[in-house]
Formats: structure tokens, C-alpha cells, sequence
């Protein structure tokens, strides 16, 4: 077997390139800025998508007490997923300090998890939303919305020439997808090159819309080659913004495998 | 003994109308067994273990006559037990036949995964005298209500091929059932069948009840002898390469001697040396003979359909992996041929055994080296089993998530005492040493997941009655045991079915299915990349649903080279076999003469290190410093020490690049150069090859091991933790399923004490890792390391330097992946 170790010049390169692409002040190294319909915004490797414009922070399928939502069913999944989940979202707010969240659907892996969330976790959220918006959009895991949290809930959200909502919505209506921020189908990509690959997630972005990735720590991937994500974007210009471990690489979907 | 005194009447007309006599050990056997004791009996294949095994039971059952209908319901007489499904058939039609020529009352009835429900619930009401089974099917039988007046009456538990069984999970689970038949039929007594074993006295231990107050062990009947095998190591004037495994060289000699024989065995260590083989074999198969391949990812109705033609005697050769190691009888096998080294001397043994079912006749076997270390391997193996050397592995701890899927089995069963089950389960000696602390985890685990963090009490499995026993909280618990029964976990695998594009260019629907290749190979296949599978070339289409689609190309070349599969690291006692070899020149005789030109080649440029003394080799090639550590400890040890060790070298300022390991050597290249260092006093072998390299750094990069997530999953998915994937109910895509690696970080990080990461290191310490043999060695080498500073490659180097760039590892690679495929982005932009 072989295995490859990372040097300290390799990494410097990394980081050298990865400055090109953070023309915004106080952004973090790391990013990647891009244009979806022609607004603004940064990827960021934690998977937050950072709208500098209307100084809007965008997560997606959060899937808060998935762990909880196995566990009732008899599938005792670590406790610690929801902790896990927000301190990187606390980390990403601590970040950007938007003006206003959008947690993009699925915000809670079943209907009963925001109504069962254990109270440190719900004054952690609390914490979070001080001082700034914060927008629940409803997905298919919780459509029925939050009980006791701060924000608003809603299906669908318009705003700063972008539309947002869970579930991306099919090609065949061209117009309405143009300028789309969905969730719902946590991308994911394998690059190959050589002999190795990897699997990450990733933003998908064709210019016109983007899919974000799943923030959650137990939400998992799906394949960016799916059926479920055919159809969805013009595979000519999609590209795949995966996160990596400091920052984002973004790599061309038809040259994913090399 | 005098045979016609000691059986039954039926049994003696029936010997003498065949002409035969009872062997010695058969009534040997018997005799032990009607006096109570509990027995193993030890013997090669074709010794008549089988009959040995059930004559008690027959015996017992004829005195015993029919039993009158409308009697008192009778449980099973006989349990059976066997690590195969086919087995388990084989068997009840061999026992059928003498049962039937002496006109016994005896029903005999087999029960596995594929008995219809039907027949089960039937056998549950109205048992047969001779139940022939799995362990799962034991574990299940065990965890109904009825399991008492099943097993009640029982005599006899005839264990086969127990000396494969005891070292794996399934024997664990087997172990923890025979405790609890012991409180249902504190009466019965054990047979064991086993093959030749380092330590039967492990076996005899484990076939009576341990604890505080161990039971004597079972009396050991041991046929040894049987006519010596015929083997040869393949004689070929072709040169014997350097590297590599595939033994193409020797394709021409192996189908002359396939030509030469009636039927001939191919056994291969890999999946992807059976495809590569099979394919090559046709390729020069002017005769045309019928030539079948067989492994374990086939189609089950394939396999099935080969093994028919085998016990017919329709083939002329099988190219087979280890599913055809064991047991079932076919036809007349005159030649086996053993490609690649054979990695341990009682595997090759046993696998020799396949040839000629008849212990008096000689085997006749070929082996095929693939490279000129495993021409030392062969040699090795080869002078140890005339030795009747074995190095078949030890029995081991039991593992912990066996015991958390049995735990709630017996609450399945009926609400169970926790001090009752804590004395049944160290009655069983994989758990003989079992804490009563590690128990009480173990249930808390069961029950609510066993985590610091206490948030899941009011959804338990299980729950303490007043009377302070345990019982399942609801009808989905028992449901769910049931349906994730078993220690044999699949990877994620999907189907590969062959489909046809029609006029239009659209891929068809139907078409064959070929059998089940990993899903993480399948993923980094695009459209139109070539692989090779099922003895075919096949072109990669897509993935749809839980199907691959491939369809047939005219290539000859697949583009990519192999996938995951089964491989056995070499054993400690063959690999002290090679270290002798090589360490005595006048043993050297004995090798072809090119091997022998590049060991005396070897001790001109650089040195042949002696047996107990671990070389190093340094020298510069390319723009790089290489170091070769011939450890001889197997690929899974040097793999472990490959990781350690960059990260040493890393901390000593060498600069490493990467390394590669064999089952011979490890090769470690860095920027630095290495030799000047440790000739310069700079970096210290002794300290660089310390023990305490176990501490800290294996931590450490146990973290990040993908080694330790594959671990991880498999004991999830035992334990219990979450469900197994049935097939037909995953199409919805992998989103709605929870990934194990994510389940262990989130773990990892907050609870990294967790009962089952405890289970997962030691899994991984005895498996994949091979720590605990990587420490013997590292106990071993301490004040006996050489070092050799070459301006060039040694020839004893040339072997793994082949290697470097060629094999891969799937799932270790890292972010430097993602950096070359975002440059190119990044160059385009710029162009």
C-alpha cells in the first residue's frame, strides 16, 4: 500500500492559491468566492454560503436531533450531533456575523425534534439569533416548522434578487430556477485522479442556482452523479465547490474523475 | 475395541454389506461420547469425520426407536452445526443415505437463511430427531419463547469444521448460544470436528463450560497420518518475476498441467487473481476446455451452478478463492495448483486436502509462486507441511459486539437475570475473562446506547422489571434483533447486472445478474471505463438505483486495474520460516537457481540478515532516499508500521514522501537522505524502531485511519447500533441511511471512551492493524537492528521497490486529491 504525506511547502502552495479567490476583506482564507445569477457569494469550507451583499449567512439541512430521531426508533445514534451541528454553526456565525440566518430546511430531522430539543441546546440557539434575522425554511424532515425558537418560519423565502427553498425546483421551469438557493439533496462529489480518490461535499453551482451541502454532521452525502440530482442543473457549467479540510476546492463536473 | 460387540446391529450388517469396517476412531469416538464425555476429534479430510461425528447420535437414536405418535412433545435429539449453508445439505444427504439403507427412524432436517418460513414454524412445533444448522439459525432459535422446550431434550451437539469457526465473530456467537443450551439441557455433550490445529487444547477447552469452576476439557481423539502429499513447487523455464502477484509467466504451465489431469483446483489468494487468471487461461485454451471460475462475489446462482457441474465431474478446472476452502464434497479432484504463496502452512494444508477426498491416497498439488520471495514462501510452506507444522490462529477474546447483539437476544428470549446471564456467558471460553464491569456496559449499551450523556432513557430496548430482571420494551425490539441477526457483515455492495443498449442508445432493462462488487470501487468508475469481473471484461454504464449497469465490451485490456478483496497476511510461522531460510545458505539448494543467483547476489552488494535480525537497507534513487525494513511480519503489521513511522520521520526531519509494504518488507522514501542521517548520528534506528511508537503516535493516527472507520462499522452493525441495509430497501438513496464514519467522528469527539470504540480498537489491534504482532516484532528486533548504507538498490529491495506507484489503498488518499483536481480549474481560468 502507499499513502501519501502532505508537506509543509504543498500546503503553502494550497494557501497561496486559495488567496486569489478572497478578494473580500475580512472574509477567511479559504473561501471561494462565486456569482449565482449574478449575486455574490462565498463558499465557505465549513459549508455556510456567505451572501456579502445583504449580509446573509445560508445553512442547509441542519438535521438537529437526528441522533434523538434514531433513538426512537430503536437506533441509539451518538447524542451528540445536535452539540456538534451548532458549534460549527456557531463557529461560522462567529465568522461573518450576518445580519440574517437562513437555515434552509431540514432544520430538524423529524417533526418531534425542535418540540424534544433539550433546553442547553435551545438556549445555545437562542444565543446565536441575538442580534440578527433568522429564517427557518420548512423542509420535507420538519414542514410543520419550530416550537419555541427564535425566527420565522416559512416555505419559501425572496430576497436580495435570489429565491430561496428547500427542495431545488425541476428544469422544466427554467425561469424558476434562475437565481435558486436549494438544500434538500446534500451533494456530494468523488475526484479521481490517478489511482486515489476522494468523496466530499460540496456546493453545486451552475451560475444560475446553487445546491447546498448538508451542514449537519450526521446528514451524510449524496452523489452528485445521482439520478436525483440529474435534470437539476446545465451540467456544462456546473461546478462542484467541495469543502476541504481549510478550504474549498472547486472542481469542474465533467473533470471530477479525471 | 471389538467393533461387532459395540454396535447396534443395523450398523454392523450395514458396514459388513459394504464391505467396510469401522475405523478406529470412529469407535473410539463413540465410545467416549456413550460415556459421557465431551470429545473433539482431530483428523485430516477424508478421514470419516462425518460419520464419526453422528454415530453417537445414530446409535443413541436407534436404541432410542420411533417415537409413538401422540407422545409428549420431544425436542430435537441432535444439533448440528456447521459454518456453511451448503454444508449443512451436503451433510443431510449424506447422512440420509446410510439412514436409509438401515431403515432408521430417524428424521434429519436442515434449517438456514433459505428454509421457508413454513418449514421453520413447522420444525418449531414438531422438531426432527437431527437438526442441521448455522450459528445464526442457533442464535434465533435461542431467542424465541420456545427455546426451552426446543433444546430440552437434547444429547448431542456435533460441531463441524470447528477449528474454522472458534477464531471468527460467528464463533463467538456460537460459543455465547452453547452456554445458554447448557441451562436448557444441562445433559448434553459436544462432539467437534476440527481440522489440524496449532492448539487443540484451546479447543477442548472451548467445547465445555468455563467460569469460576471450569469443566475438565472435552478428550481429544487425534487420527493423524494419512499418506503424505505429493507437492511441487511449479518447475518453469520462463524467468519468475521480481514483483507482483499474478504468476502470468506461468499461465502456459498451468493449463499443460490442467491438459495432463482429470480435474484440476486453481485456488488463488484474491478476487482479482481468480478474474485475472480465469481470463487468462481462456486466452490460451486451444482445447476448449470447460473451464469455471468461482468467488464469493458472484451470483449465488452461478456459484451454485458450478459447484453442480464440479460434483458431476463436468469441469475440468475451477479457478476458486477460500469459499471452496471448506468442507463439501466434489467429485474426483486429482490435481490442485496453489497460485500465489499460500500464506500459512495449515492453510495450504487444508486446501491441498481438496484433492482426493481419500486419506490413504496421496494429494498431488503444484504450487505456483508469484514473485521470487514467495518462491522462499513456497519453499517454507512447503518443507512444514511435511512437518505437519500448523499455524492455524488462536481462538482469541470474544468481541464485544457479539456479546451486545446476544445480550439482547436473551432479553428477547424472556426477561433475563442480569447475575444468571453474567455466569452463562463466562461459561463460554471466548468470554471466560469477561468483567462484571464490562458486562454492566455492555447492557447499558443495549439498552439506551451506554452513553455519558444519559438522553435516551425514555426510548430503551430494554428495561429492568421490578424483580431487577431485563426485558425488550416493545414487539419492534424483538423484530428488530431478528432481522439484524449475524456477524457477517457485507460491505455496501450493489449488483452489477449486464444490460444491452438498443438501437437508440438507451441502456436496456433485465439482463443477467453477475454478482456484487463494492460500492466504493463502483463510485470512482465513470462511463466507459473497462473492469474486469465475473471472467469478463465489462464496460462501466451506470448506477441506478442499487444496481450497477456494465455491458459487454470488445476490450481486452480492463482500464482499471482490481478491487478490493479478501487477502491473508502471511503467518508469523511461515514468516519465521522464510527468515530462516534466508538467513542459511546451505537451505538455499533447495530454490530454482535464479533465486538462488539473487540471494548470492544479495550477500555481495549488501547483506542476508540473520534470523532474529531486522535489516535496513538506505540508498538514494531518482531524486529520492529510500529505506527497506525487511520485517518479514505480514502486509497488515508493516502497513501499520509504515504509518507510525513517516510520522517519526517526519518529527526527525527525514521529509517522507510515503511508503509501500509487502507481506516481506517495508519501503519508507523521503526528500532527506536517510542513510546520512543515521550514519551521521543525526536520527537513531534503535529509537526510531521503539516500542513506544504504540503509545502516542498510534493514537494519534488511529484517529484519522479509514482502517479503524471499516472496524467501526462492522461493530455498529453487529452491536446492534443501527440496522443493517436489507436489500430492496435502500432505493431511496444513500441520504435517508446513516454513514457509520460520520457516527464515529461525532463519537470520537465527544465520548472517545465509548464501550464501542473499546469494542472497535480491540477488533482493530487483532485485525486489520496486526498491533499486537507489530509489537511482538518490534520486542523482538530491539539490539538486533543492521543497518546498510548502498549507493544503489540491493536486490533484495527490487521485489517492493516494483510495488511503489502500483498498488492503492481506496479511502486513504487526502486532501492533496482535491488540490491537483481544483488546479486545473484554476489553470483553465488562467489560460
Amino acid at each position: 500500500m502507499r499513502s501519501k504525506v502532505v508537506r509543509d511547502d504543498d500546503l503553502l502552495t494550497r494557501i497561496g492559491l486559495a488567496a486569489r479567490s478572497t478578494s473580500i476583506p475580512g472574509i477567511a482564507a479559504g473561501t471561494e468566492e462565486i456569482l449565482v445569477h449574478g449575486v455574490t457569494a462565498v463558499c465557505d469550507p465549513l459549508g455556510g454560503l456567505y451572501l456579502p451583499e445583504t449580509g446573509m449567512l445560508v445553512v442547509s439541512d441542519l438535521h438537529l436531533e437526528k441522533g434523538a430521531a434514531f433513538a426512537r426508533r430503536g437506533m441509539m445514534l451518538p447524542p451528540y450531533d445536535t452539540i456538534a451541528t451548532l458549534n460549527i454553526l456557531a463557529a461560522v456565525i462567529g465568522r461573518y456575523d450576518p445580519k440574517v440566518v437562513v437555515s434552509l430546511g431540514d432544520n430538524f430531522h423529524d417533526r418531534k425534534g425542535s418540540q424534544h430539543l433539550p433546553a442547553d441546546l435551545r438556549a445555545l440557539i437562542v444565543s446565536m439569533a441575538r442580534g440578527r434575522d433568522w429564517i427557518w425554511i420548512n423542509g420535507n424532515h420538519d414542514p410543520d416548522g419550530t416550537t419555541d425558537l427564535p425566527g420565522t418560519s416559512t416555505d419559501e423565502l425572496v430576497y436580495g434578487g435570489l429565491v430561496f427553498r428547500h427542495e431545488p425546483s425541476l428544469m422544466s421551469g427554467q425561469g424558476k430556477s434562475k437565481g435558486e438557493i436549494a438544500g434538500h439533496l446534500h451533494p456530494s462529489a468523488t475526484v479521481r485522479r490517478r489511482e486515489k480518490s476522494v468523496r466530499r461535499a460540496c456546493f453545486a453551482c451552475d451560475g444560475d442556482r446553487l445546491v447546498m451541502p448538508a451542514f449537519g454532521v450526521l446528514a451524510g452525502g449524496l452523489d452528485l452523479r445521482h439520478r436525483a440530482l440529474q435534470g437539476i442543473f446545465n451540467q456544462e457549467a456546473l461546478v462542484a465547490h467541495l469543502l476541504g479540510r481549510d478550504r474549498i476546492y472547486s472542481v469542474r463536473y465533467g473533470s471530477l474523475l479525471g | 475395541m471389538d467393533s461387532a460387540v459395540d454396535l447396534p446391529a443395523p450398523f454392523a450388517r450395514w458396514f459388513a454389506e459394504k464391505g467396510w469396517s469401522p475405523r478406529a476412531h470412529q469407535l473410539e469416538l463413540l465410545a467416549r461420547a456413550r460415556s459421557g464425555e465431551n470429545t473433539l476429534l482431530i483428523a485430516p479430510t477424508g478421514a470419516g469425520k462425518t460419520l464419526a461425528g453422528f454415530l453417537p447420535s445414530l446409535t443413541d437414536l436407534v436404541r432410542r426407536g420411533k417415537i409413538p405418535p401422540g407422545s409428549a412433545f420431544t425436542g430435537i435429539h441432535t444439533l448440528y452445526v456447521s459454518p456453511l449453508k451448503a454444508l449443512t445439505v451436503d451433510i443431510e444427504r449424506n447422512l440420509m443415505k446410510p439412514v436409509t439403507e438401515m431403515g432408521l427412524a430417524v428424521t434429519v432436517e436442515n434449517r438456514t437463511g433459505d428454509t421457508p418460513q413454513s418449514k421453520r414454524q413447522r420444525q418449531r412445533l414438531s422438531p426432527p430427531d437431527i437438526l442441521l444448522t448455522t450459528p445464526e439459525q442457533v442464535a434465533l432459535l435461542l431467542a424465541s419463547k420456545e427455546a426451552e422446550r426446543f433444546f430440552k431434550d437434547l444429547k448431542y451437539i456435533v460441531l463441524d469444521e470447528l477449528h474454522s469457526l472458534v477464531t471468527s465473530k460467528r464463533g463467538h456467537l456460537l460459543s455465547l448460544g452453547l452456554g445458554r443450551i447448557r441451562r436448557h439441557a444441562p445433559q448434553v455433550k459436544t462432539i467437534g470436528l476440527s481440522a489440524t490445529v496449532a492448539d487443540p487444547m484451546e479447543l477442548q477447552r472451548w467445547l465445555v463450560p468455563q467460569g469460576e469452576t471450569p469443566a475438565p476439557p472435552a478428550s481429544l481423539v487425534h487420527v493423524t497420518g494419512g499418506a503424505a502429499p505429493d507437492i511441487a513447487i511449479l518447475g518453469t523455464e520462463k524467468r519468475i518475476p521480481w514483483g507482483g502477484h499474478v504468476s502470468s509467466y506461468a499461465i502456459d504451465d498451468v493449463y499443460r498441467q490442467i491438459t495432463r489431469h482429470g480435474t484440476t483446483l486453481v485456488f488463488v489468494n484474491t478476487r482479482f487473481q481468480a478474474e485475472f487468471l480465469f481470463q487468462a487461461l481462456w486466452a490460451v485454451n486451444e482445447e476448449n476446455l470447460p473451464i469455471a471460475l468461482h468467488h464469493g462475489s458472484l451470483d449465488a446462482g452461478q456459484r451454485r451452478k458450478v459447484e453442480a457441474a464440479m460434483s458431476q465431474n463436468r469441469l475440468r478446472a475451477v479457478v476458486a478463492t477460500s469459499t471452496l476452502d471448506m468442507g463439501i464434497d466434489w467429485g474426483d479432484i486429482d490435481l490442485v495448483i496453489h497460485i500465489g504463496a499460500p500464506k500459512g502452512a495449515s492453510r495450504l494444508a487444508q486446501r491441498i486436502g481438496r484433492a482426493n477426498h481419500r486419506m490413504d491416497e496421496p494429494s498431488k498439488a503444484i504450487l505456483v509462486p508469484g514473485n521470487r520471495f514467495e518462491v522462499m514462501e513456497c519453499q517454507a510452506a512447503l518443507d512444514a507441511n511435511y512437518l505437519g507444522a500448523q499455524d492455524t490462529p488462536p481462538v482469541g477474546e470474544g468481541a464485544l459486539d457479539v456479546l451486545a447483539q446476544h445480550v439482547l437476544g436473551m432479553a428477547c428470549a424472556e426477561p433475563f437475570d442480569p447475575l444468571e446471564l453474567y455466569d452463562e456467558i463466562i461459561s463460554a471460553s471466548p468470554y471466560a475473562n469477561l468483567s462484571w464491569e464490562m458486562f454492566e456496559r455492555i447492557v447499558d449499551f443495549v439498552a439506551t446506547g451506554g452513553y455519558a450523556l444519559r438522553a435516551y432513557e425514555r426510548y430503551a430496548k430494554i428495561r429492568r422489571t421490578e424483580e431487577g430482571r431485563w426485558r425488550v420494551s416493545n414487539l419492534h425490539v424483538a423484530q428488530q434483533y431478528r432481522l439484524n441477526l449475524g456477524t457477517i457483515v457485507e460491505a455496501a455492495e450493489l449488483s452489477v447486472r449486464l444490460v444491452r443498449r438498443n438501437d437508440k442508445g438507451t441502456l436496456g432493462r433485465g439482463g443477467m445478474s453477475l454478482g456484487k462488487v463494492e460500492e466504493q470501487f463502483l463510485e470512482q468508475l465513470r462511463p466507459g471505463d473497462t473492469f474486469l469481473f465475473a471472467g469478463k471484461v465489462l464496460r462501466f454504464e451506470t448506477i441506478r438505483e442499487n444496481e450497477c449497469l456494465v455491458s459487454k465490451t470488445f476490450s481486452t485490456d480492463p482500464m482499471i486495474p482490481s478491487y478490493a478483496g479478501a487477502k491473508f497476511p502471511l503467518t508469523t510461522y511461515l514468516a519465521d520460516q522464510v527468515r530462516a531460510m534466508l538467513a542459511d545458505p546451505e537451505r538455499w539448494s533447495a530454490l530454482p537457481d535464479q533465486v538462488r543467483d539473487w540471494l548470492a547476489i544479495q550477500r555481495e552488494r549488501s547483506m542476508i540478515p540473520k534470523r532474529d535480525e531486522l535489516l535496513i537497507e538506505t540508498f538514494p534513487r531518482g531524486k529520492r532516499f529510500f529505506m527497506i525494513a525487511y520485517c518479514f511480519e505480514g502486509r497488515l503489521a508493516h502497513q501499520t508500521l509504515g504509518m507510525l513511522l513517516t510520522r517519526r520521520l517526519e518529527r526527525a526531519g527525514a521529509r517522507p514522501l510515503g511508503f509501500v509494504a509487502t507481506d516481506y518488507s517495508l519501503a519508507v522514501y523521503s526528500l532527506n537522505d536517510m542513510g546520512a542521517m543515521i550514519d551521521g548520528g543525526r536520527m537513531s534506528l534503535s529509537e526510531l524502531f521503539d516500542e513506544d511508537m504504540l503509545g502516542d503516535d498510534l493514537e494519534a493516527w488511529l484517529a484519522e485511519s479509514y482502517l479503524l472507520k471499516r472496524t467501526f462499522r462492522n461493530c455498529a452493525i453487529i452491536s446492534g447500533l443501527i440496522e443493517r441495509r436489507h436489500p430492496g430497501k435502500e432505493k431511496t438513496g444513500r441520504q435517508v441511511t446513516v454513514s457509520t464514519d460520520l457516527i464515529y467522528d461525532v463519537l470520537r469527539t465527544h465520548e472517545p471512551d465509548h464501550v464501542l470504540l473499546e469494542a472497535t480498537r480491540r477488533d482493530a489491534a487483532t485485525g486489520l492493524l496486526d498491533i499486537g504482532r507489530l509489537g511482538d516484532m518490534l520486542a523482538r528486533i530491539k539490539g538486533h537492528i543492521t543497518h546498510r548504507d548502498l549507493d544503489r538498490v540491493s536486490p533484495l529491495a527490487v521485489p517492493i521497490m516494483l510495488e511503489i506507484g502500483k498498488e492503492t489503498v481506496p479511502g486513504e488518499a487526502n486532501d492533496a486529491v482535491l488540490e491537483e483536481a481544483a488546479e486545473e480549474l484554476i489553470a483553465e481560468a488562467l489560460s
